[in-house]
């Protein structure tokens, strides 16, 4: 698939390392350079500077051309209005918003963006590791502490002070 | 008319002020809590202190009956939410206006639904271009509820309509000129009223064509 994620921030890059290891092609657009840092050692995707909702910058990196859009900065607002121009002016037809107000995310999936709210998935997860309901959560923790496991060991090869790669603050 | 007013900055502040003096009700939706008690000072009751993107707090405000929802905050994307938002919870008779910095902001708010903005950033550069010789063509504002538009226009010296009535101009059809201002008066657009260079005519047309009635003034 043919990818284009808004926002470099921890979990944008953390997604863009995963799709670009599984053979997809990324693009990853964000208005600050400093934050591309957060992609993984080895990310063969495309880096854009830019600010994610400006229709010339969609324009320029092809946003009509891909299969899927992801709106991933740390701002609901902008975010919300990046997968609105991705799916209503360009046409995508996959648009995903982080939006960690779950009502406005509520709200925007009744639009037909497709909305995650952090807030609500970290609450149902922990509901559910507190109740040891095996159902919730199982899959999704297992793959996320495999994920976890795999990038601390990355940082630990990467980093000299073995210490400092305990994990995600 | 109740209108609130979200985002009590600069602007928010002044606004409200103003539609109070006119007799309106107001309620400004402020997150900033020093900022919020600031304007309660200064205007009375008339402030939520509260983020005005979250619907809950629209309609803690009363958004339902309000006449008007004005997004001001200085984010467009947050006044494009805030409008969407007012649109989800506030009844269909509600007029939703949200203020756009960045000019090219303009078009996505029309494509997602909010049609009447205010940008500042347009205006002045509006006023800019008013000061110079060949900007004599300036659209004023959009009617709410219809296709049409207000347009200034200068009659520059040196136009060929200079010294001729008003009625040689022959403005595309559907457009009307609704007077003509000379030194600080308006004067009414009868046909045979002739134009002097400096003069600035009013017309009053349909957005579509726009650019057939300036080519129609100047070309």
């Amino acid at each position: 698939m043919n990818i284009l994620i808004v926002g470099s921030g921890r979990v944008g890059a953390t997604l863009a390392g995963l799709l670009d290891e599984g053979g997809h092609q990324v693009t990853v657009v964000d208005r600050d350079r400093a934050s591309f840092a957060h992609l993984p050692a080895g990310f063969g995707g495309t880096t854009f500077l830019g600010n994610g909702i400006d229709l010339d910058v969609l324009r320029q990196v092809g946003v009509d051309k891909v299969d899927a859009f992801l709106a991933l900065t740390d701002g609901d607002n902008r975010n919300l209005m990046a997968a609105q121009v991705a799916k209503e002016i360009f046409g995508v037809k996959r648009a995903f918003a982080k939006c960690n107000d779950p009502i406005r995310a509520e709200i925007y999936r009744a639009k037909g963006l497709m909305t995650f709210s952090r807030t609500s998935i970290l609450a149902v997860l922990l509901r559910a590791m507190l109740e040891q309901d095996p159902e919730v959560g199982e899959v999704l923790l297992r793959r996320t502490l495999a994920l976890e496991r795999k990038l601390a060991g990355e940082e630990a090869r990467d980093a000299a002070p073995p210490a400092a790669a305990a994990g995600e603050r | 008319m109740y209108v609130i007013v979200a985002g009590g900055g600069d602007i928010g502040f002044h606004l409200a002020k103003g539609l109070i003096e006119a007799g309106h009700e107001v309620m400004v939706i402020e997150q900033d809590r020093h900022r919020a008690q600031w304007i309660e000072e200064q205007l009375g009751s008339v402030v939520l202190n509260a983020p005005a993107d979250e619907g809950r707090y629209q309609l803690e405000a009363g958004c339902q009956r309000a006449d008007a929802v004005i997004a001001v905050t200085g984010e467009d994307a947050k006044n494009l939410v805030i409008c969407q938002l007012a649109r989800y919870n506030c009844g269909p008779h509600g007029r939703v206006i949200a203020r756009v910095t960045d000019p090219k902001n303009e078009i996505i708010f029309k494509a997602l639904g909010i049609d009447e903005t205010l940008s500042s950033t347009r205006v002045l550069m509006n006023i800019i271009e008013q000061e110079l010789p060949t900007g004599g063509f300036l659209p004023l504002m959009p009617l709410t509820g219809s296709h049409l538009e207000i347009i200034e226009a200068e009659i520059a010296p040196g136009m060929p309509s200079v010294g001729k009535p008003v009625r040689a101009l022959q403005l595309p059809e559907g457009s009307l000129i609704g007077g003509i201002v000379r030194g600080g008066k308006v004067l009414p657009a009868v046909g045979d009223a002739a134009l002097q260079a400096g003069d600035r005519i009013i017309v009053l047309a349909p957005t579509a064509i726009e650019a057939e009635v300036r080519s129609r003034l100047y070309d």
